[in-house]
């Protein structure tokens, strides 16, 4: 599996999420904002949490149209993998490789602490290591990450079993509980809480590690 | 010549920091306010002879996240 891990000014869990993935197996390489294009031989991109760009005007706004985004949505389009990880997903969702948006949490305050995940399912290579109903504890650290889309797509994501997992006490007002989801492909995931902060017994959990260890399986076998 | 962009949180969609406005001028004693809605004011500096519909590009590719948020513009001297 190869890796790219993608790095903007403001970015805070790049060096974790690397560590996360070349724990799994990964050779992995940080990509710069700037850069426009992607190092060969991609199999999966890694999107951040963090602040990127200050979060002005929106979370991830700004970050949605930076250079190295649009070789992100390329890849993508090419039915590549990427992992967008709480700024990471707002990011996705900015870019449109992802329905909806996070809105500021319901009770305005920023959240960090480990919560309680439902995995809906285990249909993807990001969770086949789960079961779905499996109950995992991962930490979440954000101030938006109150999952918004009309109820159309809510419904499509539903009905295309895309929801990875939901939260099991909703801290922030995500619709549905919606932690996390995927694209149609189920290729691309973005989710609002940290699997790269459970990966490692010394982060006092690892109920995260399994999401690596999967992706790691499903690409290093491809 | 100046343009005015107003994002607004759609009607539907949750303002949570509006409510916490409207909380608060509440228990300061400001009665009757049923409702706040907080947005966001842009103001664009532009070359002469840019047109609504550029700024309405801009809005649309950048400025407002149309899953969430309206815009309006508003065209200065």
């Amino acid at each position: 599996m190869k890796a790219a891990v993608v790095v903007f000014p403001g970015s805070n869990c790049d060096r974790d999420l690397a560590v996360a993935f070349k724990a799994a197996g990964a050779d992995v390489e940080m990509v710069w904002h700037k850069d426009s294009t992607l190092p060969q031989g991609i199999d999966i991109v890694g999107i951040p949490g963090g602040f990127s760009y200050g979060d002005y005007l929106r979370c991830g706004a700004i970050a949605a149209h930076s250079p190295i985004c649009k070789s992100v949505a390329a890849h993508a389009d090419r039915g590549g993998y990427v992992l967008g990880i709480c700024n990471g997903f707002q990011v996705l969702t900015e870019t449109g490789l992802l329905p909806g948006a996070l809105l500021r949490n319901a009770g305005l305050k920023y959240i960090c602490k480990t919560v309680g995940l439902k995995v809906e399912t285990s249909q993807s290579d990001y969770t086949n290591g789960y079961n779905a109903g499996d109950v995992i504890d991962i930490p979440i650290a954000h101030h938006d990450g109150n999952y918004f889309a009309d109820q159309t797509t809510i419904q499509q994501l539903h009905d295309d079993d895309r929801i990875a997992f939901t939260y099991t006490d909703n801290p922030n007002g995500a619709q549905d509980d919606i932690a996390g989801i995927l694209s149609e492909n189920r290729r691309v995931l973005g989710m609002m809480p940290h699997p790269e902060r459970a990966a490692d017994a010394g982060h006092g959990g690892t109920d995260g590690q399994a999401l690596f260890r999967a992706l790691a399986g499903a690409l290093t076998t491809a | 010549m100046k343009a005015r962009v107003h994002v607004m949180l759609k009607n539907g969609v949750l303002d949570p920091q509006g409510e916490a406005v409207r909380h608060a001028l509440g228990a300061m004693g400001f009665d009757g306010v049923n409702g706040v809605r907080q947005g966001k004011v842009i103001e664009l500096d532009l070359d002469d002879g840019a047109t609504e519909a550029d700024v309405t590009r801009m809005c649309e590719k950048l400025l407002a996240n149309t899953v969430i948020e309206s815009y309006s513009v508003e065209m200065g001297a």
